[in-house]
């Protein structure tokens, strides 16, 4: 009996708490939108006239293919992390797409129309050099890998090994290229720096050695940047030191001597520094290539140069150009170049590669975006129109990794931003009142209004309400003239200029900030990119901090935000500030960062412009203020001595404390030394700065009250030890208080290894590690309680706050690997809490923090059940109904964001990896909306019935008493 | 000045002591570990120094010697010196400007086989408000925590009550003696998921039901009746909807 009361008690719960989408709710409230990164391999199909595929392949070892018309990913596949799924190389021919991965660990052929796997060969070890398509007899048959030591064949409808042969006197030949010209034989190309050039050719039906030359080049280092092969067999080089074109005969027998040209002799000369760069172009792998080449001397300048007889002539010069390509349709193969037009666009224009005509009609404008980067690639895609001529598309890789796809005479069919491929780190702003509850804001909010005195704020309350009752009819003029429209043609479009904050505070402004040094921003509600920044000269490396210092509530001030960029090397940052919602740079003026910066700190202190102050400490624990007007430094001056902060030196193990003087230089107050030797330190977090707790305790099964150790200073550490033999490795964690240093909870997970995730929030602390011992995922909840009476019930204090905290944990098996971890977070903190766990697989579990209790009694009794404790119960469930983002997942999921709306109910979450995802969830249910099939119509009606029915009665009622006093 | 006070010459005060791994109290399954830390050294003493200045420059002096016993337990005691006349007026002076009091170890293995390199450089420091420790009549509580290895890596001060509210100590010679309660505390070992418990309760219930033959019943076996009665009531109910249309047929 007691058994069933306990189902029933967990199954109520779980009623309680489930929260699924309805089929009509998919795409309501979210959306996703699918990346692929820097594109590093990108080919048209050209197979057939109308096909749209764009097979490409990315840094983010990611392969897929493209709708060329809309942009849109037709497949997608997603290969491991790192090195292991590093694309080498990709090689197109007819339907099939041949890709080699993880340095040459793979072989790999892809079916292009729906992506599916054809056939996969494991290659033997040795680093990847080079591949080709190597066709016999105009027919493309088989493909060759390069590796460092050996060269294998292998068929290409099957994907069988055909041959693999040792390349002779590997250890001191650099073999780097692959050269194959349909005549039956392969050559490989190595090079010994600075000595001599080794060629050997290989017969493709048994892997023979037909041939070994090798020829004198004492001015040469590297194979692979300087050389191709161009015409039938001529290898074709090029030196900046000597200023020379080298070319060599590669079937003749006699000619073991590379010919020297002179850039001179063509009146050409190679940019000082700069290295040349040689691009020919083979049509079919079958037949040898073009005779024609370009040649780039420098940034921007190419010229496309002929070999004919022997002799190297030029055919057009392009100065200046910043980019240029071949391409090839049927028969005739067309160059693309593109040259600066003026300070903000491009041409590109067409020219015939074996004259260097420019065809006519073939300008295509490209727009440079002023806040965007510099055009780096060049990929084209012509095709032969019905009269013949050749037409072109073109698609334009920047440097801040937008694709944008052009067509003639200058359309763009579609721009990708992949830089959001790589989001690092996020904020949500509130979007900023319409002009009319500005006014009204306006008309209240300043506080020299009270001066105005009686009159003129009669007048301003009524030209207010003029404004109101004004915007109130153009709305309805609106709808009206919308109503007369059919419906399709209704616009809902954002824009920048129509932002406005909706009813509920659901739709906000999010400021994504990507690796790349890119900025955006989108609209939470649609993910449309409303605006985008890119930065220049971003390190690569960087790390960045973006801090909200104001946001939209105070108008007319614009909401400000502060961009930290931080050399990962060096520790030198600078600031950059713009408006969250414009994206436009802020003319405030930035202070100069000279010294390296260790810690930030926003301070709830505002300035007369309702900027919250942010301190940067610098390497000789200096502190600068932003803004550091003279109102700011008076009130640092008064609150000194309560500005605390810590630093963390993880390689040495050691936290400090610090604490700010009034000249603004600092004290050092605490100090807490980690030994590295033993454990080092991996995490710290402390509690978000928005969050709010509605309840100070927790109301036990006999009604007398728990209260929550709330602590806003309180920092949770996470060590992990440096013995990784897995009976002796451990994770530990340390709740340290960032005020006093006090410990105020340490904690040993033994058998346990990282990486370990973390949620540090109100009076808790969830973690994920990985059990070396039992070899799964268990999570540990851990919370702290100042037990039945509150110490000081009015203010938390970290320097009067003498009685440790009570500690419960308890720790339950999660049976499934972890990417990420975040808490929801609602306006007033009422709301239940659930934990968002975003899983490698994509999907993203809401699961409820009342699974995560460390109170969870083992045996039930009258209390718990009371409290509605769920028995405990090792391990986690994972319900499909619980994944927020049912079939949408998100790739290699790297971070969750959480953010508040006006909604106590809801919270916004969004999902960042290679994907983003934005949603909204409700973790007690919407218990402060009406569903959306909320019956209007019957409430209202039984309401005005009701009413007439009142009436009506009262009527008779009336008529009757009257009556009856008549009698 | 206070460097120069000799420890011997000194009236040492033996504080209170006690507590050590301490207990978790309330923790609901913190089960200790049973590593044993096996110790067997004839303990040692390191300075516990202190310093409270008006100018707030730490200039650290000798409070007390820490004596730690080696075993299974770490044992610590405080042997400390009383404050001098100077020392309580420089304590008073400091709460009066609502300056810091700090207090710092070296930092040191409580461990036998590190006896060696048991004192590593550096301190390891931390602070409470003067006042707070005038107030509360100089009674602190010290607590080192150590990591697993058993060595210290963090002290904490603080002082019961911990407020400072501004009362005036007249007394001199409640500013004499510290009333310390100083403990070691090495971490908790955090529970893992019980898997075994569970099982044996699983378990339990199952044999309760198998004792319970009414459990055991098949769900036809337990609401035959129920069943039964709902299918004759629905069979009444569907005859007796069948007289209008019969009636209808006759008329």
């Amino acid at each position: 009996m007691a058994w069933l009361v306990v189902r029933l008690a967990i199954s109520v719960s779980l009623l309680y708490t489930a929260s699924a989408v309805f089929e009509d709710q998919v795409g309501k409230f979210d959306w996703r939108q699918q990346f692929i990164g820097k594109v590093r391999f990108a080919l048209f199909d050209t197979h057939s006239q109308a096909s749209k595929k764009l097979l490409v392949a990315t840094d983010k070892n990611v392969f897929a293919s493209l709708n060329s018309r809309t942009g849109d990913l037709f497949w997608r596949h997603v290969d491991k992390i790192g090195p292991e799924g590093h694309i080498d190389a990709l090689l197109m021919y007819g339907q099939d797409a041949v890709v080699v991965t993880g340095n040459g660990r793979l072989l790999r052929s892809w079916e292009t129309t729906v992506g599916g796997l054809k056939w996969e060969t494991v290659l033997d070890t040795g680093s990847f050099q080079a591949a080709a398509l190597v066709g016999v007899q105009d027919f493309v048959k088989y493909v060759a890998v390069l590796k460092k030591s050996a060269i294998s064949l292998h068929d290409l409808s099957s994907g069988s090994q055909i041959w693999v042969e040792n390349l002779p006197d590997s250890d001191t030949v650099q073999y780097q290229t692959i050269y194959s010209g349909g005549n039956g034989l392969v050559f490989v190309f190595g090079v010994v720096p600075n000595s001599h050039i080794v060629i050997v050719e290989y017969k493709i039906e048994d892997g023979e050695i037909m041939r070994k030359k090798s020829v004198e080049a004492a001015w040469m280092s590297s194979l692979e940047s300087s050389c191709t092969v161009i015409s039938s067999g001529i290898l074709l080089c090029v030196d900046q030191i000597t200023q020379s074109l080298y070319t060599l005969q590669l079937q003749s027998a006699e000619q073991t001597e590379i010919r020297q040209i002179h850039l001179q002799t063509l009146d050409l000369e190679v940019a000082s520094g700069f290295q040349p760069v040689l691009t020919s172009t083979q049509p079919n792998p079958a037949q040898p290539p073009l005779s024609e080449f370009f040649l780039q001397l420098s940034p921007d300048h190419h010229i496309l140069l002929q070999l004919k007889d022997g002799l190297i002539a030029p055919l057009r010069d392009f100065n200046p150009s910043y980019l240029a390509a071949f391409a090839t349709s049927g028969e005739r193969t067309v160059a693309a170049v593109m040259s600066p037009k003026n300070d903000t666009a491009c041409s590109i224009n067409l020219f015939s590669a074996d004259t260097g005509r420019r065809h006519l009609d073939t300008t295509i404008i490209y727009h440079m975006d002023p806040n965007g980067g510099k055009p780096n690639r060049l990929y084209v895609h012509a095709f032969l129109k019905k009269d013949d001529s050749v037409g072109y598309r073109v698609m334009v890789q920047t440097e801040d990794l937008t694709l944008t796809f052009l067509q003639q005479p200058g359309r763009v069919v579609w721009v990708r931003e992949e830089a959001l491929a790589d989001v690092v780190t996020m904020e949500m702003v509130d979007l900023p009142f319409t002009g009319t509850q500005a006014e009204l804001e306006g008309e209240f909010g300043k506080k020299a209004a009270i001066q105005d005195g009686l009159l003129p704020m009669v007048l301003k309350r009524l030209s207010s309400q003029f404004i109101l009752l004004q915007a109130w009819l153009a709305h309805l003029w609106k709808l009206f003239y919308d109503a007369r429209k059919p419906r399709s043609s209704v616009k809902n479009e954002v824009t920048i200029d129509t932002l406005s904050r909706d009813e509920f505070n659901l739709q906000k402004m999010m400021v994504m900030v990507t690796a790349s040094g890119k900025l955006f921003g989108i609209d939470s509600k649609s993910g449309t990119i409303l605006w985008k920044q890119y930065l220049e000269n971003i390190q690569p490396d960087s790390v960045f901090k973006l801090i909200v210092q104001r946001t939209t509530a105070h108008f007319p001030h614009p909401p400000q935000c502060t961009l930290l960029i931080k050399n990962k090397d060096t520790g030198l940052g600078n600031l950059y500030v713009f408006n969250p919602i414009f994206g436009k740079k802020s003319q405030i003026s930035v202070p100069a960062l000279p010294r390296p910066v260790l810690q930030t700190l926003l301070l709830p202190v505002i300035d007369q412009d309702y900027a919250k102050v942010l301190l940067l400490i610098d390497d000789q624990y200096k502190v600068t203020a932003f803004p550091s007007t003279k109102n700011v430094l008076q009130q640092l001056q008064d609150t000194a001595s309560s500005i605390f902060f810590y630093l963390v030196d993880s390689s040495q193990g050691k936290l400090s404390g610090f604490r700010l003087r009034k000249d603004l230089s600092t004290e050092l107050i605490w100090e807490v030394v980690i030994p590295t030797e033993v454990q080092k330190i991996v995490a710290i977090k402390g509690k978000r700065a928005n969050e709010h707790v509605h309840s100070q305790g927790r109301v036990m099964g006999d009604r007398s009250v728990l209260y929550k150790y709330l602590n806003p200073n309180l920092l949770a550490v996470i060590t992990e030890s440096t013995d990784t033999h897995q009976e002796r490795s451990f994770v530990g964690i340390f709740l340290i208080d960032g005020v006093t240093g006090r410990i105020v909870h340490e904690a040993v997970q033994r058998k346990a290894r990282g990486p370990v995730h973390f949620v540090h929030s109100e009076n808790w602390m969830v973690y994920v590690y990985w059990n070396s011992k039992f070899r799964r995922n268990e999570f540990s909840v851990l919370e702290l309680f100042e037990g039945a009476e509150l110490y000081n019930s009015t203010v938390f204090s970290s320097l009067d706050r003498p009685h440790p905290p009570q500690v419960l944990q308890q720790s339950y098996i999660f049976p499934a690997p972890i990417s990420t971890l975040e808490a929801t977070l609602t306006e007033k903190g009422i709301t239940s809490r659930h934990l968002l766990v975003g899983l490698p697989s994509g999907n993203i579990l809401s699961l409820p923090k009342m699974f995560l209790d460390p109170r969870r009694p083992e045996v039930v009794s009258e209390q718990s059940r009371e409290e509605n404790l769920i028995p405990y119960a090792p391990e986690m469930p994972i319900r499909e109904e619980w994944f927020i983002n049912y079939n949408q997942t998100v790739s290699r999921i790297r971070g969750i964001h959480t953010a508040p709306s006006g909604l106590e109910s809801t919270c916004l979450v969004v999902a960042y990896g290679l994907d983003i995802y934005q949603t909204r969830v409700f973790p007690s249910k919407q218990f402060d909306v009406l569903k959306d099939d909320y019956d209007y119509v019957l409430i209202s009606s039984v309401l005005f019935g009701l009413f007439f029915a009142t009436m009506i009665s009262k009527r008779l009622a009336e008529v009757k008493l009257l009556n009856r006093a008549w009698r | 000045m206070a460097t120069m006070r000799v420890l011997s010459l000194i009236l040492s005060v033996l504080s209170s002591v006690t507590l050590l791994w301490t207990q978790s109290g309330e923790c609901n399954n913190g089960r200790r570990s049973g590593e044993a830390v096996d110790t067997d050294f004839s303990g040692f003493s390191v300075p516990l120094e202190h310093s409270f200045e008006v100018d707030d420059v730490p200039r650290f002096s000798l409070r007390g010697v820490l004596q730690f016993r080696g075993g299974r337990e770490h044992g610590v005691y405080l042997a400390q010196n009383q404050l001098s006349e100077k020392d309580r007026n420089t304590l008073k002076d400091v709460a009066a400007v609502d300056g810091l009091y700090r207090i710092r170890v070296p930092r040191v293995s409580l461990q036998a086989d590190r006896q060696t390199e048991r004192q590593a450089e550096g301190y390891l420091t931390t602070f409470v408000r003067a006042c707070s420790l005038v107030e509360s009549h100089l009674s602190d509580v010290i607590t080192l925590h150590t990591d697993v290895s058993g060595c210290v890596v963090g002290v904490s001060i603080v002082t019961i009550p911990g407020s400072c509210r501004g009362i005036e100590v007249e007394d001199e010679v409640d500013l004499e003696v510290f009333n310390t309660t100083i403990s070691v505390v090495a971490p908790v070992t955090a529970p893992v998921p019980e898997t075994a418990p569970y099982i044996e309760r699983m378990e339990q219930e199952m044999e309760k039901k198998g004792k319970n033959p009414q459990e055991q019943k098949s769900f036809f076996a337990k609401y035959w009746y129920l069943i039964l009665g709902g299918a004759v009531f629905l069979m009444a109910t569907s005859s007796a909807q069948t007289p209008p249309g019969g009636a209808r047929e006759q008329s």
